[in-house]
């Protein structure tokens, strides 16, 4: 039976259709654009590909171009950025939830924390160029670009051991007191084996940010693309795979390269999101246990 | 035990210490931002370098105004903020409330990989598709510009403006929606007039989020807005306060290059701001 004042008259109807099928269609066109963006790059990148170009060093005799000390210098810069950023996140961490008894430090801690991931990377890169290469005289390196790239990831890792920690039942701890260990003895053995989850998971996050990072780096780790052992490298200018993909593409004109690295820096990125996602789902897991 | 206490302190002072470095980093940015930044500010003149719309930093008499690089990036968030947040805002609703459970894991998956995307690799899209693209279509001469880079922000902000409002919109209780389906409006009335409006600190927050990326983004944007430091026309080519960094540092010197720690000084302010309001709305949805 159907009157004047039918609560769902069409107007309203019309309406709630409406709105549904917004919210449907955006999130299509969300998932339509990540489809292409990957299909795109692999189908224009893969063709490039070849054992050649991923095991040389770019020759100007040939004339060919290689990527080998670009991915070697990726893996450096990953190295050196997590050997310091995780004992200086972690002990972070530690000292926010373990120490810390001041509200008026902790506060200035996590404000910094804050401050710092909502810094654009342009702006690190400056200041790393002026700090690291110029003040500290490193020079355009690799070990100035892992620096820089060190302040960068520092809340990061912060946040996810914080975020284990929070998770170490308060009993384990007071039941280590309780047989008589100190706190540094504590520490040790009840609360830093208890935050390897978040340790993992904030590595995880910190590799994908420096695969994908170049606006820091081009001013701190530079362009060059010389084959260098570990610390060689370190001490010596490098391109990591974002940069040079910028070289190739906007100075170069070297369009097939750069689809060729774009590309496999897509299936890293897909990687690291697949690691992110089961070690997220597995550590969950293990604490219900 | 007075050797066992003083060993606890040394390792009580280490930990200080290694949190503290967070505050250090922070300090370390601001002071040396301001000593660099300043000097060319005091000798261009402050009105003079913020207001005049003139860049030509290699000629002759150079000229210092980043009046252009400022309009740039506002103009450019703006854009990427009109076209970005409904398309976010919707998804995050579709997600949060109405996807089923399988489309929901497909497509969070999918947004977290549009995240980690290098920005590089957007740029390089951009340059291949983008560019050419609004070059056929408008018939303009090169497709290098604000709108290409609008388009670009836009797609790259997606990700931050999704996720920040995925979560104030799960943290919305559930009695608000029950009281609101118990007085007779359908799921979808509910979102929008209980949910929305009970989220909407958490939504400006991803919005705030969504400016910084933006104003933040350098790479991306260098390689699609043809990079010459004209007054902001949507299909002229235009450089941001960012790529006004990045493009002539490697080959500056003098004044040119302080003006251009100046111009870092300009957009870490504009950055400074922007973390308030983040802070501000961010406190206010918590409560």
């Amino acid at each position: 039976m159907k009157t004047v004042n039918d609560p769902m008259n069409a107007k309203r109807k019309m309406k709630i259709v409406l709105l549904r099928a917004l919210c449907g269609i955006s999130a299509a066109f969300t998932c339509a654009l990540v489809l292409f963006l990957l299909v795109y790059i692999l189908a224009k990148g893969i063709p490039n590909l070849s054992w050649e170009l991923l095991s040389t060093k770019p020759s100007y005799l040939s004339g060919k171009i290689g990527i080998l000390p670009d991915i070697l210098n990726t893996i450096y810069m990953i190295v050196a950025t997590l050997i310091f950023v995780l004992p200086l996140g972690v002990g972070a961490a530690v000292y926010l939830t373990e120490y810390a008894k001041n509200k008026r430090i902790v506060a200035a801690i996590e404000y910094a924390a804050e401050t710092l991931s909502g810094i654009p990377s342009i702006i690190y890169g400056l200041v790393g160029m002026l700090f690291f290469c110029q003040f500290l005289n490193m020079q355009t390196s690799l070990l100035a670009g892992a620096l820089t790239l060190v302040i960068m990831n520092l809340p990061t890792v912060m946040r996810t051991t914080q975020e284990s920690l929070k998770t170490v039942p308060q009993s384990y701890r007071e039941g280590a007191f309780g047989l008589g260990a100190g706190k540094w003895r504590v520490i040790r053995t009840v609360v830093l084996p208890g935050c390897i989850d978040g340790v993992i998971t904030g590595c995880i996050l910190s590799v994908g940010r420096i695969l994908g990072e170049s606006a820091a780096l081009l001013f701190t780790a530079g362009f060059a693309h010389t084959l260098n052992g570990f610390f060689a490298g370190l001490g010596s200018a490098g391109a990591t795979l974002t940069v040079s993909l910028y070289v190739y593409a906007k100075e170069q004109g070297e369009f097939g390269v750069a689809f060729a690295i774009a590309a496999i820096l897509m299936v890293l990125t897909l990687l690291v999101n697949l690691l992110a996602m089961i070690a997220g789902r597995w550590f969950k897991r293990r604490q219900k246990l | 035990m007075k050797k066992q206490k003083a060993f606890e302190n040394f390792i009580h002072g280490i930990f200080l210490i290694l949190g503290l470095i967070t505050v250090g980093c922070v300090l370390l940015i601001t002071i040396y931002l301001m000593i660099a930044g300043i000097p060319a500010i005091r000798k261009i003149g402050i009105w003079d370098f913020l207001f005049n719309p003139k860049w030509a930093s290699t000629a002759q008499e150079p000229s210092y105004g980043i009046l252009p690089f400022i309009l740039t990036s506002i103009y450019g968030t703006a854009g990427a903020i009109l076209i970005g947040v409904p398309i976010g805002f919707l998804t995050s609703v579709y997600l949060a409330k109405l996807a089923p459970e399988k489309i929901r894991t497909v497509v969070s998956g999918a947004v977290s990989l549009l995240a980690g995307i290098p920005s590089v690799v957007y740029g390089l899209v951009g340059m291949m598709v983008l560019v050419p693209g609004i070059r056929n279509l408008f018939h303009i001469p090169d497709g290098a510009s604000l709108f290409a880079a609008i388009i670009v922000l836009a797609i790259m902000i997606l990700p931050s403006i999704i996720n920040v409002s995925i979560t104030a919109l799960e943290a919305v209780p559930k009695e608000y929606e029950d009281a609101s389906l118990a007085l007779g409006a359908t799921a979808v009335e509910t979102y929008f007039k209980v949910s929305v409006p009970a989220a909407k600190s958490g939504i400006a927050a991803a919005v705030v989020l969504g400016v910084g990326r933006a104003i933040g983004e350098a790479m991306a944007v260098m390689m699609v807005s043809g990079n010459a430091p004209n007054l902001p026309e949507l299909f002229g080519s235009v450089r941001f306060l960012t790529t006004a960094v990045a493009s002539e540092m490697s080959y500056s010197s003098g004044l040119q290059r302080q003006a251009l720690f100046s111009i870092a000084l300009v957009l870490f302010l504009f950055i400074m701001l922007i973390n308030a309001a983040l802070n501000f709305f961010l406190k206010r949805s918590k409560e």
